[in-house]
């Protein structure tokens, strides 16, 4: 059966080009990249390239490029690596910085959670008027991972900058598929993930900006300047790297026939379907986010039928999560709960096709049909219904 | 949208594909009505009676694919039942018959025996 992969935001597969510059990382160049010998020199040269390579993606220098094990820990170094004191971000944040927050708060930090508007949006002038005398940081994501909305980023740098606190962005999402310019959107701290773009898993980097105060998470041998103690995962820094030049290689193309694969799959879904909403701002968005809301039937049902089909997509429903909550960013969004349950994140890919999204849009009706043909919710007089009259 | 890695069974996903007595009973003896779309998931039972036992069940579901299976298997195992051994079908024996459930998706098996018997209960109010 084939099967269709539409979970992009989740994780991507490791681009072929990415493997093979891995490949020699693991059993030739092996070394130490902190041995004085050849090998850890060798080693060292690869981890010195690779650390050029994503400092000029960025228009970074290379002593602001620190690698991590991910979106993850740069996340957590960002927030707890720098001065302690009154945090501003937004309630739509990925869990590596809310429950950072959260952990913060238990420990001397003010944070200061702001809402968003229907389409997902912070809005600058909040984020002004929360700033206090000891504000030390301000952290938004520059594009949100489940309704793929993109914030007004420049304009909250402007802001930080203007009012001396710092400013970080998390771009695990963002990156290679939106422009990202440190320098016009007055970015301080910016956090990137490696499995997110066709890179490996368990690599990421943090992005500081020379003269930011900022101490480490990870004590240790001193890697990384100090700031990131542990020995270098050079396979995996290689990968990253091939996988960062590669985004930006194919970045125009990447975006354009991401865009035409998501139309094509918003608007099948809008004529063949009553009752769907997009969830996230229309046109602010990336380029390969599709969450849209299925009136009457809940998510981990659409999703089980469309899995047991081969493809492959998430779910904002309480159903699916471990906590039996369901999307907190959906809830920030101001949607009702059982709106809530009803959508469907589909995120799109390099290799996707548009074979496979017609493929989709040929089950999807069907799928929804089904169990709209279950639901209590249908309204009676719909044809959705399957109610015999005369009883 | 960290999830659980949903491993369901056979039985559940025959009865999640293929759900049993799906649909309403205008003119039911009792209805059931258990948890509400706030919550991701609602069942509602309908039940006639004829001499003392479930002589037509239907439902419908709103939630995930626990909460449809255990309904389908819940009407099913109510069906051409006396209404005492109706309301002994409890949430385990509708989840035993599916050859269970994971751990997760236990709470949804409560909201489709607890559907049912409110319809029985409704029924026995009335009469």
């Amino acid at each position: 059966m084939k099967r269709i992969y539409l979970d992009h935001a989740a994780t991507t597969a490791v681009d072929r080009e990415v493997v093979q510059a891995m490949i020699p990382y693991f059993t030739e160049t092996f070394g130490n990249a902190s041995s004085l010998h050849s090998f850890g020199r060798d080693a060292r040269y690869a981890l010195g390239a690779a650390r050029q390579t994503v400092a000029d993606a960025l228009g970074a220098e290379t002593d602001e490029i620190f690698f991590t094990s991910g979106g993850t820990e740069s996340d957590n170094l960002a927030l707890k690596g720098v001065e302690k004191g009154h945090i501003i971000t937004s309630s739509i944040e990925h869990p590596a910085i809310l429950n950072t927050c959260r952990y913060l708060e238990t420990h001397g930090c003010d944070v200061t959670y702001l809402p968003v508007d229907s389409s997902g949006l912070v809005d600058p002038g909040n984020i002004e008027s929360a700033i206090r005398n000891d504000t030390k940081i301000i952290s938004v994501m520059h594009a949100n991972n489940e309704i793929g909305t993109i914030q007004p980023i420049a304009e909250i740098g402007t802001i930080a900058r203007d009012n001396g606190v710092l400013f970080h962005t998390d771009a695990v999402q963002s990156f290679g598929k939106t422009e990202t310019d440190l320098q016009k959107m007055n970015i301080d701290l910016l956090s990137l993930s490696s499995h997110k773009i066709y890179g490996p898993k368990g690599v990421g980097a943090l992005y500081v900006r020379e003269g930011t105060e900022i101490c480490p998470l990870m004590h240790g041998g001193g890697h990384e300047s100090g700031l990131r103690s542990g020995t270098e995962n050079v396979a995996g820094i290689v990968g990253f790297a091939k996988a960062v030049s590669l985004a930006i290689k194919r970045f125009e193309s990447d975006t354009r026939h991401l865009t035409n694969l998501r139309e094509l799959l918003i608007d099948g879904v809008m004529d063949s379907i009553d009752d769907v909403h997009l969830n996230g701002h229309p046109t602010k968005r990336l380029p390969n986010n599709a969450n849209l809301r299925f009136d009457f039937v809940e998510g981990e049902a659409m999703l089980l039928h469309l899995d047991i089909r081969g493809i492959a997509v998430s779910t904002g429903s309480a159903c699916s999560s471990t906590s039996k909550d369901p999307s907190h960013v959906l809830l920030a969004m101001g949607l009702a709960p059982e709106n809530i349950h009803g959508s469907i994140r589909f995120t799109l890919g390099r290799e996707n096709t548009s074979e496979e999204i017609e493929y989709v849009l040929g089950v999807l009706p069907e799928i929804v049909g089904k169990l709209r043909a279950i639901s209590p919710l249908v309204s009676k007089g719909s044809s959705m219904g399957s109610r015999s009259s005369g009883r | 949208m960290i999830g659980i890695a949903i491993e369901y069974t056979e039985k559940v996903m025959d009865h999640f594909m293929n759900p049993r007595n799906i649909g309403e009973i205008p003119d039911a003896d009792g209805v059931g009505t258990i948890g509400n779309q706030v919550c991701g998931d609602m069942t509602n039972v309908y039940i006639k009676v004829t001499d003392g036992r479930i002589s037509d069940i239907k439902f419908k579901t709103f939630g995930c694919g626990a909460a449809i299976a255990t309904a389908s298997m819940a009407t099913e195992l109510a069906l051409g039942k006396t209404l005492q051994e109706a309301l002994a079908i409890t949430r385990d024996a509708v989840a035993d018959a599916l050859d269970g459930l994971p751990e997760a998706k236990l709470h949804c098996s409560n909201l489709a025996a607890d559907a049912l018997h409110a319809a029985i209960k409704e029924y026995l109010a009335k009469n």
